[in-house]
């Protein structure tokens, strides 16, 4: 029974930890971009601004709340409902830390443990895109469908390349569950190293499925109005653009427990050799495990801001031809190539392709003739 | 016809595997988005910080005392006449017996009004004015209304106070 | 442990049956898809119930989040405001009763014929990934080959079909 306490407790800390990283990470993104843009940001409310994302919930919660005459009011509602559902269902699987020693027991830092742990957060990220259709469709109205349209193509053309280049990750591990393939990672053995092509796909695949620049075409105002959003108003816009963050932060963990390491870190063993092997230590250890997954994850929440701010939105046909052209076709490469280095035990075989490519890249552009390099040039003054 | 030597020339050849696959493009672009990330940001925190307007700026009107407390208007009226939006208004009066420490001539204003509405901040006013009376000053602005029946500035908002006078560079 | 299973059971399969009958039943086809997606999350919790959670998670993934998205997405774009029943004719009406009486019928006589043979041993592992990619790739190889060929044709028809030709108009 108290092992089912600590477990529910762990359960409420993980929820209330997406939550809360979600909420701050709307003050985050305003705060990048002012940075990004030469400004200081929100920093009227409380210190740094600090206190933004409640100002904001509570405008959001005092707003009408306005449903469409013509809108099908039961899945106009059901839409929000299931964005957050589907969003906030995602973080359970991801293993946040090693184990904690109380008495006897040793609980892990976990949601649940699962043997499809991956395949877990696979399935519910294909269903996060029922929240934005059922509310696109039912607003009844052009651009939310249009939004909607876009976002469930979006979705079920970048899950293939994701799958297949997470395809690549459960051949070199051997199993399906997340915590197997974080403590496969021992150390400094992370995936990247040996999944380079991999987690360049998978990260692309990653923005899209999170709708995020460049590629939140669903939403894209200069086309759509507001995407699948545009009628919506009140708290339930806020669920629509909560759930969004909070799938930004699952992602963030995902990438770095596939291939950033999850909770391990150069030089473990010796930490944890040095904070002893009884309870306290292991505990110790497992905190730090902890800290350092988190700071991951926060750098990919970051680096999904860094983005935004960076780049300009896809033409939906250019999105189209990425998934389909390039991003698959590439991670059937990548898939044979680690095929290819589990026959012959080579792990780091992957690199081959990513080599293959750069090379290419490199030759190519060097024989380009010199007048015709540089997109822009000069024209000669008179 | 070539006006101006800045002109780009677009080149239209085809983009080669590098170019086409964004990456290095992308990585360019990110470390200047990074380079802005971590500079000195430029915004002034508009009330806690003011930006100096320089000396030639034209804000609050004031109307101005001399050095033993006497208003300095005569209540000529130049001001009103110069004004191109008619927004100055005065009612002249005679000094009495025992009111020259108030007033530095005979004749002096009784009512002094500016319809802040109408005024355009020329500064017409401070150089019609003979006596160096009326003058607007650099480092004050004149603030929103709220309500229509603030608009009208009589004597008590622009009388100088003599614990905070108002000098510009140069006249001390 | 066992009776609360139960109840879970019990519950699970009467939300399933409900939802399957409102596939059937619920005039706004936005409806239907929507509760045959709550008829596919009933099936994966009764996979669960088995210990089989590989089926049950590949069941959401492949038909609720691929394939009804997919239905939702065709359905989304019919003018569903001008859609009577009326269109339907009598004729129609009388040929699915049939179609479907016939079927209701076989499906009886063969489930009449049915012997439910008792599991031997309750195996934890029946369901999982492991086992399951033992039975595929060792004893059913050779169905499992065919069936990658024949989705192979299927797309290379899909494909086919989709292409644009030569001279045709571009949208």
């Amino acid at each position: 029974m108290e092992v089912f306490w600590i477990k529910a407790i762990i359960v409420l800390v993980i929820f209330g930890l997406s939550l809360v990283v979600a909420m701050y990470s709307t003050w985050a993104e305003r705060k990048v971009a002012g940075y990004m843009q030469d400004r200081p940001g929100p920093n009227r409310a409380g210190w740094g601004g600090l206190l933004q994302p409640l100002a904001d919930a509570g405008k959001m919660f005092f707003k009408e709340d306005f449903i469409p005459l013509q809108a099908n009011k039961w899945l106009f509602i059901a839409g929000p409902c299931l964005a957050m559902l589907t969003a906030l269902m995602s973080s359970s699987v991801v293993p946040f830390g090693d184990t904690i020693k109380i008495g006897e027991h040793e609980i892990q830092v976990q949601g649940i443990e699962v043997n499809i742990g991956i395949l877990w957060v696979f399935g519910v990220v294909s269903l996060g895109v029922y929240g934005v259709m059922v509310g696109g469709w039912a607003s009844n109205n052009k651009f939310s469908l249009l939004g909607a349209i876009r976002a469930a193509s979006q979705n079920i053309s970048y899950e293939l390349a994701m799958g297949l280049s997470l395809i690549a990750i459960i051949m070199l591990t051997g199993s399906l569950s997340v915590r197997d393939i974080v403590l496969s990672q021992h150390g400094a053995a992370w995936n990247l190293f040996y999944q380079p092509l991999g987690f360049i796909i998978f990260l692309v695949c990653a923005f899209a499925e999170c709708n995020r620049t460049p590629f939140d075409l669903p939403e894209c105002e200069a086309e759509l109005v507001g995407g699948y959003h545009t009628e919506y108003s009140s708290m339930k816009l806020g669920f629509y653009l909560f759930a969004e963050y909070i799938n930004m932060f699952v992602s963030s963990c995902v990438i770095s427990a596939l291939y950033f390491g999850g909770f391990n870190y150069p030089f473990m063993d010796k930490v944890a050799e040095a904070l002893g092997s009884d309870a306290t230590g292991h505990n110790i250890a497992t905190a730090i495990g902890f800290g350092v997954f988190f700071a991951k994850a926060l750098f990919f929440v970051f680096f999904f801001m860094w983005v935004r701010w960076t780049l300009p939105r896809f033409r939906y046909d250019q999105l189209m031809n990425l998934g389909w052209k390039n991003l698959i076709p590439l991670a059937i490469l990548n898939v044979i190539t680690t095929g290819i280095g589990i026959l012959l035990d080579i792990r780091w075989f992957s690199w081959v392709a990513m080599i293959a490519i750069v090379i290419i890249a490199v030759a190519q552009s060097a024989m380009k003739p010199k007048s015709a390099r540089g997109i822009l040039e000069a024209a000669p003054s008179r | 016809m070539q006006l101006t030597n800045r002109a780009k020339k677009i080149d239209k050849s085809e983009m080669t595997l590098a170019e086409r696959m964004y990456l290095p493009a992308i990585a360019g672009g990110m470390a200047i988005t990074l380079k802005h990330f971590f500079k000195k940001k430029p915004t002034i925190n508009y009330p806690e910080q003011k930006r100096y307007l320089g000396p030639v700026f034209r804000g609050h009107h004031i109307l101005k005392k001399d050095e033993e407390g006497r208003e300095r208007c005569t209540a000529c009226g130049l001001c009103a006449v110069a004004c191109p939006a008619e927004a100055i208004s005065m009612v002249a009066a005679e000094r009495k017996e025992g009111e020259e420490h108030k007033y530095r001539e005979e004749k002096y204003a009784a009512v002094y009004e500016i319809n802040m509405l109408r005024c355009i901040f020329c500064g017409f006013c401070e150089e019609a004015c003979p006596k160096q009376a009326i003058y607007l000053r650099h480092d004050e602005f004149v603030p929103v209304f709220m309500n229509r029946d603030e608009v009208i500035y009589g004597k008590d908002k622009l009388v100088e106070d003599m614990n905070h006078r108002y000098l510009r560079e140069g006249w001390k | 442990m066992q009776n609360q299973i139960l109840y879970v059971w019990y519950l699970l399969t009467a939300v399933t049956i409900l939802a399957a009958l409102l596939v059937v039943l619920a005039k706004n086809p936005i409806h239907s898809v929507l509760s045959l997606v709550v008829t596919f999350f009933c099936l994966s919790a009764h996979y669960v119930l088995l210990n089989a959670q590989f089926l049950a998670v590949v069941n959401i993934i492949v038909y609720a989040g691929a394939i009804m998205v997919l239905f939702l997405f065709v359905i989304m774009f019919l003018n569903l405001r001008e859609y009577t029943e009326e269109t339907k004719s009598n004729f129609a009406k009388l040929g699915a009763a049939v179609v479907g009486g016939v079927t209701l019928v076989a499906i009886i006589a063969a489930l009449k014929k049915v012997q439910y043979p008792m599991p031997m041993r309750y195996d934890v592992r029946t369901g999982f990934v492991e086992t399951l990619g033992e039975v595929l790739f060792r004893d059913y190889l050779l169905p499992f080959e065919l069936v990658t060929v024949l989705f192979f044709v299927a797309m290379v028809g899909a494909v086919m079909l989709g292409k644009r030709e030569k001279g045709e108009r571009h949208f």
